[in-house]
């Protein structure tokens, strides 16, 4: 009789669970069937009407159904949970194409960019970063890098005066003197900097722009590394396919004196509009430093050797980010300036 | 430069090489070529036609029909319209057939005019890109009408008119530095393409017949300042016939970018260009007692040059005069009173070389540069003035313009030690870091006419650029070819390392980005008006400024005491423009006289900001942030104004200056409505200022890690009310002195004026955050230091809010 009231509730429980679909109704089987009150524990108290035979097996009976309410319970409570994390998630659905809420970051100007990543080229082959005044005495300027007063050299720098003697310097040459003054050989520096000439205006001028100088002088520096020197510097910075060409050139403080050209990226020296049909395009200048000037500044050219060279920082700004017009890196538009 | 093709065919013969590897050669030996033009390069299909008949046009009373024979250009005979007077039957004329092309990319095809039938055009001399002082026999507001000219080859019917009147030589342009005036001229291209290309070239010594005569009869020579001129060579030509040079000479002028003028102007500037010594011609008549003198010029001396301008001279000027006057500018221009001209019977040739930084400073004194100025200031050959005079004399006898008097007068004062330069060929491959072999070494030189002797290397006396081993290794190099030295890289040990002050400007603008500021780059000069926009007082010091004495224009004529004008500049323009927001900052220099030589120049850092949810505190947050970011602690702010003269470009109530122990060292605000009204800035706008070198004593670089706290921490929360005029600062300071050590923290969280605060009074709400690395503080223990914070606000007149 209490057999077949246990196989009845084990059935109905069974039964009851399977259907049932929320939490909370879950909770309220539990407590009808196991509860202090529950069905189950009904029967177990009438256990005690039962035969000594009796006892045993309905207890076994009745532990069995009770564990077989309390696994379905859990295995159903289980996958109540599942589902409900499921639908949860399905109703946290976002469209994932709406727009990203913009957090401020702000970046460098592409002319430091560019500068950065020289100095880090430079500073891995040991090279200091020098510092020099831009308003600068005719000395430093000219005169110690070999361009005494009425040098005709000197008209191809049109030149800000302030007065007879101080000036805006045109080239930061002027920072090798005060190294070379200041510090003996070994010496391997570059200086960047602002430089200043009386150009006006237009999209491939600026009476301002930047200029990156670099010096070397030691024991056997030669022409074959500056040569190196510089082929490596323009790899870096245009990658490994990049060539370069030296073409005789003059500069009064440096001896031999060279212009550098870079092979055109478009047509591959073939000649096309944008190196002019030349081939090649003018990147900097450089030389072998011209001994009266190792010599003005106390350095013995029988000695020490050395070399220079000077780029133009915007050049290759404008070159690596094709930008066509120079005056857009003075004019710091926003829309110009998120480019980069 | 402008090197004719031909003339250089005189000397090297390069007839067969295309000209773009001639072009390419040259341009890596050295001498860099600019540009190359064909003359006539866009003619085409015209050629030499006769005129058969000309009759008037029916239905015009200004045009004529034309019958030309072209020759073997077309097998018809051809009738042509033109409105042109000046052609009669018999001429030879150019003709532009149809589907022929002229310059300036006109396009010639047949057609009628007015009914009748035309194929083609007839040209005039503008036409084909020419002038009359290209062929003076010819009109320039009519047809070309052609002569056969001597010393040429006559031209024939049909011919291609470029060939037909030597229309088609080709044009080289050189870019010559300074250092090489031997390469601005004939010869000297001629020695540089023998040693590029390793051809042949061949230069003749100038000969003449002359005539007999005692030269010391007609004209006295005295260098009175040898300094400045080392060499004066004088020769007289008697007889002179003034007229028209040969076509060959006018061909080669114009190709080298010189307009013909008359026979012995000519002649002056034909030597010019091949030797590259300029010369003058005086009529004799106007050198008074026939004595030329070389002086300085007296102090306000005059002369009219040759363009007609009266200059006046200065006691530094060297002057050719004879017994009264100037008759030149040394080496710069003739006068014109003395000057050739159409009655003039007998000339006086100079050949002279001047010292090159007085041609220079005279020149630019009285502000002429002409091409002999050009020449004579880079340092010219006293040697090669004789065969210059002697070249003059040669085409004078060739030209038939004259009889060249065989004596010369040569006052000579010039050094002519040849200078010989150490040869030393292993120290050139040390130097170059190549293994040239010693016969490729002298070959070089010895291709540019240098001569080895005895260990030492003789230049040219034109090469007056050589003067040390290092110049011979540079001729060795060019030659042997720049790009055949190695490339190695530097060997040895180097320790390099960015500075603090570079490591500290780098930390400054890595923050600013961080914190969304775009990075601006701006000029170094400004205008002294700028001073006006951003208000400064007329008294501030930040006027006083360093002044450049030939700026471009006003607006870039004194450096900036001061980065602000530039950051409200680039504003203003981002607002033109329409930029909703920005955020923006500079690193950069300003130029503070310092009563020295040399101002300083120290960085500053300025950041402006308009746009989005910017307002003053948030300008504040951005510079608190950089300065925590970059390790600068405990400093403060203060609307007390002192330290900045950019002040008064901010709102009077709405601006800070920042101080570490008491120093200030950056201000902030909202600009001033006037300053953003200066700027056309039509939103509130907040700007910057961080004195970045001063910061280099005061950031922290060096960072200790602090154990992480052991113990929980304390938190009170007070609300206080305060006289509403009290910086908050100072209720901070006040917490900050009655916590004592154990403070952690103190967080403003609410500030409060309204309904349930008295009048004149605010609430301010703290939340004080206290923690001991000892142990858990106590409930008595915070509680106390609670107290202690109200006994010390009670000073401030503030109490705990009810």
């Amino acid at each position: 009789m209490m057999k077949e009231q246990l196989e009845k509730i084990k059935a109905l429980a069974e039964s009851e669970l399977e259907k049932c679909g929320a939490a909370d109704a879950l909770e309220a089987l539990r407590v009808k069937y196991l509860g202090k009150k529950g069905e189950l524990t009904a029967i177990l108290k009438q256990m005690g009407g039962l035969s000594a035979e009796e006892r045993p097996v309905v207890g076994q009976l009745a532990n069995s159904v009770r564990q077989t309410i309390e696994e379905k319970l859990a295995a159903r409570a289980a996958e109540l949970k599942s589902e409900l994390a499921a639908k949860k998630l399905k109703e946290e659905t976002l469209d994932v194409t709406l727009p990203a809420k913009p957090r401020a970051v702000g970046k460098l100007h592409p002319l430091t960019v560019t500068l950065n990543e020289v100095k880090e080229i430079f500073l891995g082959m040991g090279f200091e970063v020098a510092e020099g005044p831009e308003v600068e005495t005719d000395y430093y300027c000219f005169e110690a890098l070999n361009m005494p007063p009425h040098h005709p050299a000197r008209d191809t720098q049109d030149t800000f005066y302030i007065n007879e003697n101080v000036l805006l310097r045109t080239q930061t040459s002027s920072v090798q003197i005060r190294t070379m003054e200041n510090k003996k050989p070994p010496i391997r520096i570059i200086s960047p900097g602002r430089v200043y000439r009386s150009d006006a205006v237009d999209a491939t001028h600026s009476p301002l722009f930047h200029q990156i100088e670099g010096l070397v002088v030691d024991k056997g520096v030669t022409m074959a590394d500056l040569n190196g020197t510089l082929e490596l510097l323009m790899k870096r910075l245009y990658g490994e396919d990049c060539q370069i060409r030296l073409r005789p050139h003059h500069f009064p403080y440096t001896e031999p004196s060279a212009e550098v050209d870079m092979m055109c990226f478009n047509c591959h020296g073939a000649g096309c509009p944008m190196c002019k049909n030349e081939g090649y395009i003018e990147l900097l200048g450089a030389g072998m430093v011209h001994p009266k000037v190792l010599e003005g500044c106390g350095i013995d050219p029988e000695v020490y050797s050395g070399f220079a060279f000077g780029i133009g920082l915007e050049r290759i700004t404008m070159g690596r980010y094709q930008i066509s017009d120079m005056r857009l890196l003075y004019e710091n538009d926003m829309r110009f300036l998120g480019q980069f | 430069m402008d090197l004719s093709m031909k003339w250089l065919g005189d000397y090297i013969d390069v007839s067969d090489m295309p000209i773009k590897e001639f072009c390419s050669g040259l341009t890596i030996s050295g001498s860099k070529v600019e540009r190359w033009e064909t003359e006539g390069g866009e003619i085409s299909k015209v050629v030499v036609g006769k005129i058969l008949s000309v009759v008037p046009h029916e239905n015009s009373d200004h045009l004529v029909v034309c019958k030309v024979d072209v020759g073997h250009a077309s097998p018809d005979i051809l009738q042509i319209v033109t409105g042109a007077s000046n052609v009669h039957e018999g001429d030879f004329v150019p003709v532009a057939m149809d589907g022929s092309t002229l310059p300036g990319g006109v396009k010639i095809k047949k057609g009628k005019l007015r009914g009748v039938e035309s194929n083609g055009m007839l040209c005039s001399l503008g036409e084909l890109g020419l002038t009359t002082h290209d062929f003076p026999y010819a009109i320039a507001d009519g047809i070309f009408i052609m002569q056969q000219e001597e010393d040429c080859v006559p031209f024939e019917l049909g011919q291609d008119i470029r060939e037909a009147i030597g229309f088609d030589d080709t044009s080289v342009e050189f870019e010559i530095t300074s250092n090489r005036p031997d390469c601005m001229s004939v010869i000297g291209l001629a020695r540089e393409t023998h040693a590029t290309f390793d051809r042949p070239y061949t230069v003749k010594k100038p000969a003449y017949k002359g005539i007999d005569g005692d030269i010391n009869s007609m004209l006295k020579v005295t260098i009175h300042n040898k300094e400045l001129c080392p060499r004066y060579i004088a020769g007289v030509v008697k007889n002179v016939k003034i007229g028209m040079s040969p076509r060959w000479m006018r061909e080669r002028l114009r190709a080298s970018g010189v307009r013909p003028i008359n026979n012995f102007v000519d002649i002056t500037n034909y030597v010019m260009l091949e030797y590259g010594h300029p010369m003058h011609a005086f009529d004799i008549r106007y050198i008074d007692n026939s004595e030329i003198n070389i002086r300085n010029a007296k102090e306000g001396e005059k002369i009219t040059t040759l363009d007609g301008t009266e200059r006046t001279l200065t006691e530094k000027m060297l002057v050719i005069a004879d017994a009264n006057k100037p008759v030149a500018v040394a080496g710069v221009m003739g006068g014109e009173y003395s000057g050739i001209m159409d009655d003039t019977v007998d000339v006086v040739f100079e050949a002279a070389c001047f010292d090159g930084a007085s041609v220079r400073t005279t020149a630019k004194a009285l502000g002429m540069r002409t091409d002999a100025s050009a020449r004579f200031e880079k340092g010219l050959d006293p040697q090669n003035a004789y065969p210059a005079l002697m070249r003059a004399f040669e085409l004078v006898e060739m030209l038939g313009c004259g009889e060249v008097v065989k004596t010369i007068i040569d006052a000579d004062y010039s050094d002519k030690t040849p200078k010989g330069v150490e040869f030393d060929p292993v120290w050139i491959n040390n130097f170059l870091g190549a293994d040239i072999p010693e016969d490729v070494m002298r070959s070089c030189l010895e291709k540019l006419d240098f001569r080895i002797e005895n260990g030492k290397a003789y230049a040219p006396s034109v090469r007056i650029d050589i003067e040390c081993k290092a110049d011979i290794a540079e001729e060795v190099a060019r030659i042997y070819g720049y790009n055949n030295i190695p490339k190695t890289i530097i060997r040895g040990v180097a320790d390099a390392k960015l500075t603090e002050k570079q490591k500290l400007e780098r930390k400054t603008a890595n923050a600013m980005t961080a914190l969304g500021a775009y990075e601006i780059t701006t000029y170094s000069f400004i205008s002294p008006k700028y001073f006006d926009k951003i208000r400064l007082p007329m008294d501030s010091t930040l006027r006083k400024t360093v002044v450049i004495s030939n700026p471009l224009g006003e607006d870039t004529s004194v450096m900036r005491t001061t980065l602000l004008p530039s950051m409200c500049e680039v504003m203003a323009r981002n607002y033109n423009n329409r930029n909703a927001a920005v955020c923006l900052f500079e690193l950069g220099s300003e130029y503070i006289p310092n009563g020295g030589e040399l101002p300083d120049e120290p960085v500053r850092l300025s950041v402006g900001a308009y746009g989005g949810d910017m307002d003053f505190y948030g300008i504040k947050g951005i510079v608190d942030s950089m300065l925590k970011n970059i390790g600068v602690e405990d400093f403060e702010y203060s609307a007390e104004m002192n330290g900045f003269g950019e002040a008064e470009a901010f709102h009077p109530g709405r601006r800070a200056v920042i101080t570490k122990d008491g120093k200030a060292i950056g201000i902030l605000g909202e600009l001033h409505p006037e300053t953003l009204e200066n700027y056309g800035i039509g939103v509130k706008a907040y700007a910057a200022k961080v004195n970045v070198t001063e910061l280099l004593d005061i950031a922290n670089a060096v960072k200790t890690y602090k154990p992480l706290p052991k113990f929980p921490a304390a938190v009170r929360d007070l609300a206080i009310v305060c006289d509403e005029n009290l910086p908050v600062a100072e209720l901070e300071k006040a917490i900050k002195r009655a916590v004592g050590n154990t403070l952690e923290s103190v967080t403003l969280f609410d500030v409060y004026k309204g309904k349930q605060i008295a009048e004149g009074k605010k609430s301010v709400a703290y939340s004080i955050a206290m923690r001991s690395h000892e142990g858990t503080l106590t409930d008595e223990q915070s509680d106390a230091a609670v107290k202690r914070v109200l006994k010390e606000l009670e000073k401030l007149g503030a109490e705990l809010r009810a």
